[in-house]
């Protein structure tokens, strides 16, 4: 496991670490085990050395290079780079690089971190198990024969690896937090709006949201907090400010009420995942917090509608790939025939099913029966939250509902690999927040995950309760 | 709900989002396809007649800028970045005479 980035960067920060040696010893961990992890689409060796010599140098000077200074973070390779290959993981945009940078890039630099590489994912963040990418697989660190999750699996295994201290992902309905489960780091996906989303490219726009990876709770908090805040450049980022996270870390659970939630522990859930859930609730209540039973009904549905809600809006988004202004173009005589031959080209089959799942549940005829009623069952599942919320501080879940499954195991049936995302999509759905943190391990000996819940804005809370978490977790 | 999605409805779709799929594909997508609605008809109970619709987590509200010229992308890296340019422009195969 890699240096905690906090500790790296109080150490660059002070002088008394060199941005360049920790770099370096960060690309010889990348050396040593890359080509058996394919954590990457791109390690950026030489942009980084720049990136890092310069913090050196600004040190040196008696500047301050911000509070992740020297820190080295891997990027889900769907965030924009400028000059820099973006590829999310599709032939359809190999060799791409973007004219501008992606709004939580921005804050990296002024936060003095250095972006170590792009990493793998399922082809536009579409799957959970990292094997639909254009580029190959990445595999578990933990175990070289199981997938890392997915969608954001280069990034979840980068820092499982401690290729990097922290990454980046993105989370459209379970995507950071089903891989850090599965890799035994933490995850979070930040409440809807609260981070930009400009400069990731979008797959479901209502749903998408860009947060951290990280070996330990406190590390994520520092990274939420430099790339949170309100964006111009993003109709639907949020004027509120997220309050300070990191103050209260330490503060406790005592008299907190935390409430399981019944409907993501029943049917599906591995009995060694189910109790180590149950686990943390009894950890957390000796720990002085209130713990009961918490009902969220429409949860159970929202694995239906997701799956019709988020095709929708992929088939609307990735439109836009039509090789005329960027990616690939495949030529044909005519512009319709060229845009056909490119996309049947440029789009895995995953992807392909999205798209024609989505055009289908918006078309005439079925828009009623399919997307009409995803959109009135969101709004059950939002309402249920928020009667749970009226009782509890937090939500208490499993993240994943087994440990990391072998490669291969769910690529037959889109169906058994979409079940993955059952305890993580109704947080994406409804908007809140929700972080995956490592607590104890399964009968196979591989992590589990547990997820916490909370309402809009309600960060601070539920890092507490993740902090106190990972303090309580077995060893 | 709906009856279970045919062949040709896939093949339709496909057409709409300017996918070729060969007979191979048609067949392995409309099996898919139709096992992933069929477990979506497990909202057909539920009656959510009166209940309004949610298309996004917050109540969006429209966002206006101050009418002021700020950075703009440079136009020769933009174009750059195109599988083919002619002057300042993207060019593109002829656009009429197709209809497949």
């Amino acid at each position: 496991m890699a240096m905690r980035a906090l500790d790296i960067a109080a150490g660059v920060r002070s002088g008394e670490l060199s941005a360049r040696h920790v770099l370096d010893d960060h690309l010889a961990t990348i050396d040593g085990r890359e080509r058996e992890i394919h954590a990457f689409n791109s390690v950026l060796t030489d942009r980084a050395r720049d990136a890092a010599d310069d913090i050196d140098r600004r040190v040196a000077a008696g500047e301050d290079p911000g509070p992740l200074a020297g820190v080295p973070i891997a990027l889900k390779d769907n965030l924009c780079t400028r000059g820099v290959d973006t590829t999310c993981s599709s032939r359809i945009l190999e060799g791409w690089r973007p004219p501008y940078d992606a709004t939580v890039v921005q804050h990296l630099a002024a936060s003095g971190a250095v972006i170590i590489g792009k990493t793998n994912l399922d082809e536009f963040a579409m799957g959970s198990s990292t094997e639909n990418s254009a580029f190959g697989p990445t595999r578990n660190p933990r175990d070289l024969s199981r997938v890392p999750g997915g969608s954001s699996g280069g990034s979840a295994a980068a820092v499982a690896a401690g290729f990097a201290s922290l990454a980046l992902g993105s989370d459209t309905g379970g995507s950071i937090r089903q891989p850090a489960a599965l890799c035994g780091v933490v995850g979070v996906k930040p409440t809807y709006g609260l981070v930009s989303r400009y400069g990731l490219v979008a797959f479901a726009s209502s749903l998408d949201q860009i947060g951290p990876f990280a070996a330990t709770v406190g590390d994520a908090a520092a990274l939420l907090e430099v790339i949170a805040g309100h964006d111009p450049l993003d109709s639907t980022s949020i004027p509120e400010h997220v309050a300070p996270i990191s103050p209260h870390l330490d503060d406790g659970v005592a008299g907190l009420r935390v409430g399981v939630v019944r409907e993501l522990l029943g049917e599906g859930i591995a009995p060694d995942v189910a109790a180590r859930t149950r686990e943390a609730a009894d950890a957390l209540a000796g720990a002085g917090a209130r713990v009961d039973e918490a009902t969220v009904p429409a949860a159970v549905y929202g694995l239906s509608a997701y799956y019709l809600i988020a095709p929708a809006e992929a088939s609307s988004n990735l439109a836009r790939f039509d090789g005329v202004r960027y990616g690939l173009r495949i030529d044909a005589p005519t512009t319709t025939e060229m845009m056909i031959a490119t996309r049947t080209q440029g789009f895995g089959a995953e992807v392909k099913r999205r798209i024609m799942l989505g055009t289908y549940a918006l078309s005439a005829g079925y828009y009623d029966a399919y997307y009409g009623k995803a959109q009135r069952v969101r709004t059950l599942i939002c309402r249920d939250f928020a009667g749970a919320y009226e009782r509890f501080d937090v939500l208490l879940a499993p993240t994943s509902p087994t440990t990391a499954f072998p490669l291969g195991d769910k690529t037959a049936d889109p169906l058994t690999m979409y079940l993955n995302d059952v305890c993580t999509i109704p947080s994406n759905l409804s908007g809140d927040p929700a972080m995956s943190v490592p607590f104890g391990s399964g009968d196979d000996g591989l992590p589990v995950g547990v997820q916490v819940l909370a309402p809009a804005l309600a960060e601070p809370t539920m890092f507490r309760v993740a902090a106190a978490l990972e303090s309580l977790a077995p060893v | 709900m709906a009856e279970r999605i045919t062949r040709d409805a896939v093949a339709h779709v496909a057409r709409l989002a300017r996918l070729e799929l060969t007979d191979d594909d048609l067949d392995m997508f409309t099996d898919q396809l139709a096992k992933v609605l069929g477990h979506a008809a497990d909202v057909e109970s539920l009656d959510v007649a009166d209940v309004p619709p949610t298309s996004h987590p917050y109540p969006l509200r429209n966002v206006l800028r101050p009418d002021v010229i700020g950075p703009t992308l440079d136009r020769a890296e933009v174009l750059a970045a195109a599988p083919e340019v002619e002057d300042n422009r993207f060019k593109v195969p002829p656009i009429l005479g197709d209809a497949p």
